[in-house]
């Protein structure tokens, strides 16, 4: 209640102002605000709401909201302080976006509210029959697969999924899969290949689940088997990387004849926090670690680890899932005409030969 | 990366005529992890660096392996001259290519693999042996090119494969191209199981990680040498995840038969007549 006070308060001071001034005023930061009422009524960054650099965006967003509200209430035309604020808020999306460090990106990739495997599978997937287990053990909920349409694509779908509520994030292990995981991964892969279905794989995991069943029904065998069958599939693989592109867990599903990224979304062989273990003995130099690995989608394109990024829509895909949709529609769709041209024989050759270029830049003969 | 010390190189082994030699300081005794006697150095490593008390099993370089393994001068190594060019330019804390130039100082290698041709109890075949003393026997992309010429030579020279792992995973100052050298190897190994080659693979105290997870649990017969770690994640992860203690044993090649993921576990002394018996049932 307080909080909401405070804001009205400021509102009303800035409807009385020249609005470039208090346009101005805001676009400065949350130290601008200081000033105007106690730092105890300051709304606190609360978990889940926001990342700490999306903040001045966030407080923007409220200032939008509140004006909107208290235009219908009092019934004052608030119309073009909306309009500056929305400019300011767009221009200051766009410059928090333009240059995000390593790390920030890595929190994008980890918004609680970035679209999923489920949540693309509703926007773009027409027709989905989910088809669940490994038939050897169980039905890992870390990895959904089915068939679908997407555009006019008939294809099996296969992506991680992390949750949303706390009770699917519970089943889904957070998106770590379990060996059963890998293993489901596989049989639908085959079931595709079968009958001339095209694979798309969603990645988006921290990495596949460290714990004593994954190890005891050995998850690295399953992942390792996967990578070998994967490379024989005679039908064409797309794999995107969604979000996270945690190591071993990510490539259990990642080996395809494309292989793009969403523009905020990060693949590396170890995670930032778990580099920084290493290294610095703690999780504290993670920013460091994740700028060390090279681990973004713009520095993985340039190592021709990437083929493609997919940009995503103004301020990342949590704030226009349905346009994130849309983007990775379009690579799928594209990326499945030219791969279907080619015939089984060419593509698993070419499927060869793209993995077979990789790190071989790295390389020099001493 | 712990700063392993390389045990003592025995008089018989031969160095390329480039490679620079490893220089430790003998030990006359040293106290046996395994048994916690103190033993006598020579005769550990006359009994292929494993314990005369109680057979624990010393990590060797990939130089002692393959000389354990090859028939006395038949190794023809490939590839020694692959280095790595640091492709991230990867400096956090340390610099990678300072480890890069401590680690091929102290080895007297480029990289984490030896990969050659040689013969085995007069057996032709391809051989790769991974040095855990070379950046823990880190896969970056080096160890993966090595290893997947090797693949790619068993398969055209229709010859057995053997690779006898060590190692802590895949590269970290490498990042994801370190990563995708899992495929790489395992889409070079998918080639050699479709072309009907024989694949062994050895697992050496330790084996995890990418690993583990690529080409190292893809053997068509898998080995591994008594108490030697193997897993995919580490102990110190696992525990710090399911907040639960391990059980005795847990990861070790033991358990790992015990689950069904290991054809047989092998002492070091069997390892050579192992291999070559299972080339004559399975080899071309």
């Amino acid at each position: 209640m307080v909080e909401k006070r405070a804001r009205k308060k400021k509102s009303n001071h800035a409807g009385k102002q020249r609005p470039a001034a208090a346009v101005a005023d805001r676009t400065g930061g949350a130290s601008v605000t200081a000033g105007e009422s106690p730092a105890a009524e300051r709304p606190a960054p609360v978990a889940g709401m926001g990342l700490a650099f999306e903040q001045p965006i966030l407080k923007l967003e409220r200032q939008i909201q509140d004006l909107l509200v208290l235009q219908e209430e009092k019934g004052v035309d608030y119309n073009a302080e909306i309009m500056q604020l929305r400019d300011n808020r767009t221009a200051l999306l766009k410059k928090t976006y333009q240059n995000l460090t390593a790390w920030e990106i890595v929190q994008v990739a980890r918004h609680p509210s970035r679209p999923q495997t489920r949540d693309y599978i509703e926007l773009l997937v027409k027709d989905f029959e989910e088809l669940h287990g490994d038939r050897r053990f169980g039905d890992d909920k870390a990895i959904v697969t089915g068939t679908g349409r997407i555009t006019g694509h008939k294809v099996m779908l296969v992506g991680h999924q992390k949750g949303r509520d706390t009770k699917e994030k519970v089943a889904c292990n957070f998106g770590c899969a379990h060996p059963e995981g890998y293993r489901k991964a596989l049989r639908k892969m085959q079931l595709a290949a079968k009958f001339g279905l095209p694979i798309v794989t969603f990645i988006d995991t921290p990495g596949a689940y460290p714990g004593l069943g994954s190890e005891e029904r050995g998850v690295a065998e399953a992942i390792a088997v996967n990578l070998r069958e994967m490379a024989l599939l005679p039908t064409p693989i797309v794999c995107i990387v969604i979000g996270e592109g945690g190591s071993g867990g990510a490539l259990g599903i990642g080996v395809g004849d494309r292989l793009a990224m969403m523009e905020f979304a990060w693949y590396s062989v170890i995670s930032p926090e778990g580099c920084s273990g290493i290294l610095w003995k703690g999780s504290q130099n993670a920013p460091d670690a994740a700028e060390a690995l090279k681990l973004t989608s713009g520095e993985l394109r340039k190592l021709e680890v990437v083929d493609e990024v997919i940009r995503e829509p103004l301020g990342g895909a949590h704030r226009n899932p349905r346009a994130a949709a849309d983007a990775l529609e379009r690579y799928i769709d594209r990326s499945l005409r030219e791969l279907g041209a080619l015939d089984a024989a060419r593509l698993v050759e070419e499927r060869y030969q793209r993995l077979r270029r990789q790190g071989c830049r790295a390389l020099q003969a001493d | 990366m712990t700063q392993a010390t390389i045990p003592q190189v025995s008089g018989r082994v031969r160095f390329g005529q480039t490679r620079r030699h490893v220089n430790v300081p003998e030990g006359l005794w040293l106290s046996c992890p395994g048994c916690n006697q103190m033993i006598y150095c020579k005769q550990m490593q006359e009994q292929l660096h494993t314990c005369p008390l109680c057979r624990h099993h010393f990590r060797v370089t990939a130089r002692q392996r393959v000389d354990m393994l090859a028939d006395p001068g038949s190794f023809e190594e490939m590839d020694a001259e692959l280095a790595s060019v640091d492709p991230l330019n990867f400096n956090a804390r340390k610099s990678y290519r300072d480890q890069l130039a401590e680690s091929r100082n102290r080895t007297g290698n480029n990289d984490g693999v030896l990969t050659g041709r040689a013969f085995i109890k007069g057996r032709p075949a391809v051989l790769a042996a991974m040095d855990f003393f070379f950046l823990a026997g880190s896969m970056g992309a080096v160890v993966g090119e090595k290893i997947t010429r090797a693949i790619e030579r068993a398969t055209t020279d229709n010859l057995p494969l053997v690779i006898v792992s060590c190692s802590g995973g895949a590269r970290m100052q490498e990042s994801t191209i370190s990563l995708m050298q899992m495929a790489k190897t395992a889409a070079a190994l998918a080639r050699l199981h479709r072309a009907g080659g024989l694949f062994i693979s050895v697992l050496a105290d330790p084996t995890t990680g990418g690993t583990t997870a690529s080409f190292a649990m893809l053997g068509d017969i898998i080995f591994a040498e008594p108490r030697a770690m193997i897993g995919f994640a580490g102990p110190r992860t696992i525990a710090n995840t399911i907040k639960v203690e391990l059980p005795e044993g847990f990861q070790c090649a033991e358990f790992l038969q015990d689950k069904g993921f290991i054809d047989r576990i092998v002492p070091r002394s069997e390892l050579r007549s192992a291999i070559a018996r299972t080339i004559d049932y399975c080899g071309k």
